[in-house]
């Protein structure tokens, strides 16, 4: 229950005084609350969990996948 | 998907499978906190490609499966009250109480609702004025945030319909449960990379301190998951023991501010009781004094109902503590499987048993 989804932000509105968003999901579009990330901008990717942004994901560290075990373990001097 | 897609790559996860394997000079014995990590490790077979010398132990970390029976049993009278509307998420529904789950109440006329947000809930009450919805509150700290705007919601609109049952968990007094056995055998710890967006990693530091075990906060695709292993193995291979984030896209040191706010203005820490591992000290959150109004077990006291003792048969204790692989209990996929549950973790979708009823129970050979 604990899973979080990534979506691209596509809208900002103001709802009953909260700050709500329009979330992408691969197509799938869901309200989301943004009460947790004031610092979310449209076009963001968020990470989403029961409609509400637990934070703004950073894009510079997808590009890291399978680079940071190769990087950490060599500065740490492991074996791999 | 991005962020999803790249960590999902069957080659780069086969290349750090084997960097970690080759990194490897003895055997170790790790832990993941998260059921949902417990999924994709089975689901991908990530506990085989990370060979013989790692083996991984199943945590505590399925909110629905530690959801005391008292709770249960008082959702399930909630919901047959005639004016109620009981509102959780869809993974409750097929958990057994001690007379049968909410779909048999249901079944029975209530009228139970599956909603994707709590807010969903809150929004539910204002369009129906006449029923009282009271919203089955279950989750680690990373449905804590949500849960909390929904209460501070309901309170700013001055809903008087709208209540909350509340079995909120947290993950370091389970951890430290764990760790403190002495008969522990985990040596590191995956922790729940969700629930440190949220809360960050200084309730970690002291942990893995006192302990002296690695704790690695790790997401949940196969590429984490595999990469938080081998970050742990190193550790315990040189012979360190700290906190060293895995899941850097999702997590910050410090956690989320706003979240943790939110989650601070609504909740305090209560002692709390575990379905099959008993009262934890400090290992709840229950709501504030000034929320108490939104209190379900208040406004409908008379209906509350106290735990009582589970299944003799069921051994969810000591899987939760990973003691016990559930393949290995005498009961799975005989007297417990998902059409006919002993316990929460054959029909949660991050229980371990259902895990292994899924991915394993054909080379298992379960019927």
């Amino acid at each position: 229950m604990c899973l979080a989804v990534p979506g691209r932000l596509t809208a900002i509105v103001i709802e009953g005084g909260l700050r709500m968003g329009t979330v992408d999901f691969g197509g799938v579009r869901r309200s989301v609350c943004l009460e947790g990330v004031p610092e979310a901008r449209v076009d963001d990717w968020l990470l989403v969990h029961v409609g509400f942004a637990l934070r703004v994901l950073d894009p510079a560290s997808a590009s890291l996948a399978g680079q940071v075990l190769a990087g950490r373990l060599e500065e740490e001097g492991g074996t791999a | 998907m991005k962020f999803v897609d790249a960590y999902r790559d069957p080659d780069r996860v086969r290349a750090a499978a084997a960097a970690l394997r080759r990194s490897v000079t003895r055997p170790w014995t790790l832990m993941e906190i998260c059921g949902g990590q417990t999924h994709a490790i089975l689901e991908h077979g990530l506990d085989e490609l990370m060979g013989e010398d790692v083996t991984l132990l199943h945590g505590p970390g399925c909110p629905v499966c530690v959801t005391p029976l008292g709770v249960l049993d008082t959702a399930m009278a909630l919901a047959l009250l005639p004016d109620v509307i009981l509102c959780s998420f869809g993974d409750m529904l097929r958990v057994p109480g001690s007379n049968g789950d909410l779909l048999l109440a249901r079944a029975r006329g209530a009228d139970v609702r599956v909603v994707y947000a709590p807010l969903d809930a809150v929004r539910l009450a204002e369009r129906e004025p006449d029923r009282q919805i009271v919203f089955l509150a279950v989750g680690f700290e990373t449905t804590a945030p949500a849960v909390a705007l929904a209460a501070r919601t309901a309170q700013q609109r001055a809903l008087k319909n709208f209540s909350l049952l509340v079995s909120h968990v947290r993950v370091p007094p389970a951890l430290e449960a764990i760790l403190s056995d002495p008969g522990c055998a985990v040596q590191a710890v995956l922790a729940a990379g969700h629930v440190c967006t949220v809360m960050g990693i200084r309730e970690y530091e002291p942990l893995s301190a006192r302990y002296r075990v690695p704790i690695v906060p790790t997401g949940f695709e196969p590429l984490d998951l595999v990469e938080g292993a081998a970050l742990a193995v190193a550790q315990l291979e040189s012979g360190r023991a700290r906190v060293e984030i895995q899941y850097d896209r999702a997590v910050r040191p410090e956690g989320n501010a706003a979240a943790r706010a939110l989650i601070e203005q609504v909740f305090e820490v209560v002692d709390c009781e575990w379905r099959g591992i008993g009262v934890l000290p400090q290992s709840g959150l229950g709501l504030r004094a000034s929320y108490h109004e939104l209190d379900a077990r208040r406004r409908f006291a008379p209906a509350v109902v106290p735990s009582a003792r589970g299944s003799d048969a069921c051994q969810a204790g000591a899987v939760l503590r990973g003691a016990l692989r559930p393949d290995r209990c005498p009961a799975f996929g005989v007297r417990c499987t998902p059409e006919h549950p002993l316990g929460a973790p054959m029909v949660s979708s991050e229980g371990a048993c259902a895990a292994y009823w899924r991915y394993r129970s054909l080379e298992l050979g379960a019927p």
